[in-house]
């Protein structure tokens, strides 16, 4: 039973995905030098693993060696991969992170267009969450709480007036310049 | 007022994608913007998150492309925008492998990291590590330091997670902040432990001592971090398993304790390393199987997946534990997560009794049309090995294999299927008719061209030796018919097979192969040409040349030599048996892929066919002055090692066999850091009647590298009992005391010294290169005409059947055939049967009939053209 123990290191995620409901890359990652080195190995790896997901809803899956989690809303899915032999629990915390730090960037409004729409702080977001393979944070919260959204993004009632005032002020600007 | 500006902004895009259209050459040319003199947030964004848009969806760009664009996001910096700044530092990290220079904002990610706004800090060391190397390291490592302390939990983890990165490059460097590392394994933050926790492990790894300490503090503490616990555990098991202690060691007690935690990742984590333990007993198990039993019942399938793979992987090390979950398992057959009902399936079948095999097969039966073609490839691996185990299943086994033939699938799910069948066959011979009759009924209906044509091949080896070969001619025959080319032509060779071997349907086959030769394909013609004349012969010495056991080269040479040949002027008839024959794969080749089989793990694309090892090294040999002229390489003997592997000088020997030579390749490592070598050579004592014709030394050998040195050696002349013998070998080379650090020599004088090595044996079995015969007997009814010896041994040391017939295989170095190395249980006489050739091309065939007694008893008969070849190895063996 050889090489069944875990050896111990802090790189623990090979790849983080988000695709869409026709199995395109929004955004990928991955980290591993040996795992999917070009695109082209990537893009077949990612269709393959929406052909078997996108039907049954069945949160994890194994696929060419890797450990693949998953969860889906509406037109987008959400993928987390590790080794074969990694601690899924710690794959599923990373997977609930991203999908919450989403969630909350887009106010409940999971969907591919509000992913586009605010795809630079998504982007910083997966940032937040791995670095080159380690988990740097799987507290949706505290991610969020680092991507620096922005005023305007926030929800009118949790504004302060003074923030209000500013973003009116600047929105009033704008309507005048043009 | 946002949602009125989204609408708006929804119109411009057209509702769709705004990122569907964006080309590179555009956003290049849109990211000039980012050169203006004031920065305007709201424009330079969008177009560096489309720029990293692209990045991300596999655009490449040139170094010069990247260069420029990478100094106009520098010019960004001026901007206080907090997301654009925060961009910016993702686009670094992007461009870092692709443009120049980019080093150039080094400074401002220092103000930037070590400045007041929080909001920068974390990311901007993320970034700057990301742009240093090692020589760069040095001045921003006071920086570093104070980071990892850093009471902002972002910070500190940030630093500790590029520390881990850097060692890859500057592990010296990282190594002196182990004393800021350990600071943060004290915070009260769960990620900066977490972090902390591996950064220090990797420092301190290869320090045993170290790392005993590191988990003794650790263990007591108790981590707040269910992370860093994992690590922990994951550390102490390391400990523990390269450790002799016992279990009642405190890691163990540790590990057992985090079976309590709160955390379902961590109880899963202990569970997991105590099963997969090898020290575990079965008492210490239970309650981490009680832990993975409560998991199969959790409502998350994550839970279920993790405690069913455990189970799969422990299944052969701890079936009476695995066995009491039997339940559970069963349950999970109908998951309706395919792949964790097919983990339980084949856990369920790697430990189930034999009495258990048809209520298993009739639940697999009614879910294996719903689950994916590669779940299916494991079930039938899984149904592979439970046919092995219960032979007398193979009723039920069969029926259900062939049933999964008829229903639909890929190419390689059928394949493994019609492989399985196959193996049963070989393993089982009573089940061959049945199987062979199922094969038949596959291929009737066969979409799959190479598959049609193994088992076309397969029917022509067996089919002649069943009862009735009569019945199988049809289903041949309907594929010449029905099928295209490539089918046709197998089939006309399994029909030349049964014309060949049973003299009674010879004048049917004829005519059969008579209408294949008006096929419209060149090669169905060519074939059925080729074997019509052989067979209208009737000579059988040609039929077993030509039909049954034709030569089996590898494929490789053959392929390389045409190509020489080819290009080469000359008008000599292309030699066949310069051609090296087809290396049989080795045993452990086998094992290996019997080890990975079971594993729930598709394997990734195909790897390429592997090239023999002759062939391997033929391309290596020939680059070598003085051994072109020895012809083509016959046989590449195993590496020998002649010193212990951990002293000064390591030393292994590769012995390639010529018809009349021989090369020894020692391949040698210095392992001393403070010598470098020169002029290495092997100095031999050879024995009687050998001739050392060249010695090709190896002029240099820094530390730790490997070098090269040959002798070549040409065989005793007409005297064949000598060319076994055993040598002395002796190292020598001239050592020069270097720099460790270096490599370079203190001087230019060095002494000459010399390194004993073991003794080093020429064996019968490197002169012999293995053949598989596939109709050993008609080869051997052939060799009647060649010179025959016999001769009786008594092998009193032996003391099984099978003890004898390895020990045999593995002295004379030929190669068992018809399944002969095989000896069936509680028999005491067995004939072996083997085929080689000698160097020199001249085929040997033995026959050893085996008796146990007191010890075993063997009476040899060797067959060869050549009587000398014959009498050394009935000499040899006594």
């Amino acid at each position: 039973m050889e090489g069944s123990l875990l050896e111990p290191t802090l790189y623990t995620v090979k790849g983080i995905a988000i695709l869409d409901n026709d199995g395109n890359r929004i955004l990928a990652k991955y980290y591993d030098k040996n795992v999917f080195p070009t695109a082209k190995e990537q893009r077949t790896f990612e269709k393959n693993l929406f052909n078997k997901t996108h039907r049954a809803n069945a949160e994890i899956i194994m696929l060419d060696g890797l450990t693949c989690v998953y969860r889906s809303n509406v037109d987008l899915f959400f993928y987390v991969m590790g080794s074969s032999h990694e601690n899924e629990l710690i794959l599923v915390s990373v997977l609930n992170c991203l999908y919450d730090s989403v969630s909350q960037i887009l106010r409940k409004n999971v969907e591919k267009r509000a992913v586009l729409e605010s795809l630079d702080i998504v982007m910083l977001a997966m940032d937040e969450i791995c670095d080159g393979g380690i988990i740097i944070d799987a507290d949706s919260s505290s991610v969020v709480s680092r991507v620096a959204l922005r005023n305007d993004d926030i929800p009118i009632g949790e504004q302060t007036v003074a923030q209000v005032f500013q973003s009116a002020k600047e929105q009033l600007k704008w309507s005048l310049l043009k | 007022m946002s949602s009125f500006k989204r609408d708006k902004k929804e119109e411009e895009d057209g509702g769709g994608n705004p990122f569907q259209n964006i080309e590179r050459t555009t956003v290049l040319q849109e990211a000039r913007i980012f050169n203006e003199t004031s920065v305007n947030p709201r424009k330079c964004t969008p177009v560096l998150t489309k720029l990293l848009y692209l990045l991300n969806q596999g655009e490449t760009l040139s170094v010069k492309e990247a260069t420029d664009v990478f100094f106009a996001m520098t010019k960004l910096f001026q901007s206080r925008d907090v997301i654009l700044r925060r961009m910016v530092y993702l686009g670094i990290k992007e461009l870092s492998a692709i443009a120049d220079d980019v080093i150039i904002v080094t400074s401002s990610l220092t103000k930037d990291m070590t400045g007041k706004e929080d909001m920068y800090r974390a990311a901007a060391i993320r970034a700057l590590c990301s742009i240093t190397d090692a020589t760069m390291l040095q001045a921003i490592e006071r920086y570093m330091k104070q980071a990892i302390v850093d009471r902002n939990p972002a910070v500190s983890s940030a630093a500790l997670v590029s520390s881990l990165h850097m060692t890859k490059f500057a592990p010296d460097v990282v190594k002196r902040w182990v004393n800021e590392a350990q600071e943060a394994v004290n915070s009260d933050n769960i990620m900066v432990q977490y972090h902390a926790l591996g950064l220090l492990y990797h420092i301190r790894k290869s320090d045993r001592l170290a790392v005993t300490k590191l988990v003794a503090k650790l263990t007591r503490m108790s981590l707040k971090s269910p992370y860093a616990v994992c690590m922990l555990i994951r550390i102490t098991a390391k400990l523990l398993e390269e450790d002799d202690a016992t279990n009642d060691s405190p890691y163990f007690e540790f590990i057992e304790s985090c079976l309590r935690h709160k955390s379902e990742m961590v109880m899963y984590e202990a569970a997991h390393a105590i099963v997969n333990l090898k020290r575990t007993t079965n008492r210490e198990l239970i309650p981490a199987i009680s832990i993975l039993q409560l998991m199969c019942g959790s409502s998350k399938p994550t839970l279920r997946f993790a405690a069913v793979r455990t189970f799969n992987q422990v299944a052969i090390s701890h079936p009476a534990a695995v066995a009491s979950c039997n339940l559970d398992l069963e349950n999970l057959i109908t998951d309706s997560n395919r792949s964790i009902a097919t983990l339980a399936i084949t856990t369920l079948l790697k430990t189930g009794a034999e009495s258990s095999v048809d209520r298993l097969m009739k639940q697999i039966a009614t879910f294996v049309s719903e689950i994916s073609d590669e779940f299916k490839v494991v079930v039938v691996q899984a149904i592979r090995a439970l046919a092995l185990k219960f032979p007398r299943k193979h009723g039920v086994l069969m029926n259900f294999l062939s049933a999964m033939l008829r229903d639909e699938g890929g190419l390689e799910y059928k394949a493994s299927i019609a492989d399985t069948i196959i193996t049963i066959i070989e393993d089982n011979p009573e089940t061959k008719e049945i199987g062979l009759a199922h094969l038949c009924e596959f291929i009737e209906d066969c979409e799959h061209i190479s598959l049609a044509v193994r088992i076309l091949h397969l029917l022509g080896k067996e089919g002649p030796k069943t009862k009735q070969p009569s019945r199988y001619i049809r289903f041949v025959y309907n594929r010449v018919i029905l099928e295209c080319p490539s089918i046709r032509a197998a089939a006309v060779s399994a029909m030349a097979q049964f014309g060949a071997s049973c003299p009674d349907l010879l004048e049917n086959i004829q005519v059969l192969l008579a209408r294949c030769q008006m096929d419209s394909d060149d090669e169905v013609r060519d074939r059925a040409t080729y074997y019509s004349s052989i067979l209208g012969t009737l000579d059988k010495s040609l039929y077993n040349s030509y039909i049954l056991d034709p030569p089996q080269v590898s494929v490789t040479s053959l392929e390389r030599l045409l190509k020489e040949y080819s290009h080469a002027d000359t008008r000599e008839p292309f030699d066949i048996k310069s051609v090296p024959l087809a290396a049989i794969p080795s045993p452990d080749e086998h094992e290996v892929k019997q080890k990975s089989e079971g594993m729930l793990v598709s394997q990734g694309p195909a790897k390429p066919a592997p090239v023999s090892r002759e062939e391997n090294y033929a391309e290596k040999l020939s680059a070598i002055p003085g051994i072109q002229t020895l012809g083509p390489l016959f046989r590449t003997s195993d590496v020998v090692e002649l010193t212990e592997s951990e002293t000064e000088y390591f030393v292994r020997c590769i012995k390639h066999c010529y018809s009349n030579h021989v090369v020894l390749q020692f391949d040698c490592l210095n392992t001393l850091s403070d010598q470098l070598l020169e002029n290495v050579r092997v100095q031999l004592e050879p024995s009687e009647g050998y001739e050392i014709l060249d010695e090709i030394p190896c002029p240099k050998l820094p530390y730790n590298e490997t070098g090269t040195t040959y002798v070549i050696l040409k065989f005793p002349e007409n005297d064949l009992p000598n060319s076994i013998g055993t040598f002395g070998a002796v190292l020598k080379f001239i050592v020069k005391d270097c720099d460790p650090t270096t490599g370079l020599p203190d001087t230019d004088e060095g002494y000459e010294d010399e390194y004993m090595l073991e003794d080093l044996e020429i064996t019968l079995g490197d002169q012999i290169q293995k053949i598989n015969k596939v109709n050993w007997a008609a080869a051997w009814e052939e060799a009647a005409s060649f010179i025959e010896m016999e001769d009786t041994y008594s092998l009193s040391s032996m003391n099984s059947l099978d003890e004898a017939v390895k020990n045999i295989i593995q002295f004379l170095g030929l190669q068992p055939a018809e399944r002969t190395d095989k000896v069936p249980e509680g028999k005491n006489i067995h004939t072996l049967l083997l085929a080689g050739q000698f160097r020199g091309g001249i085929d040997i065939l033995v026959r050893a009939k085996l008796a146990l007694s007191d010890g075993v008893t063997m009476q040899l008969t060797v067959r060869s053209p050549d009587d000398n070849v014959a009498e050394l190895i009935t000499s040899a063996v006594g």
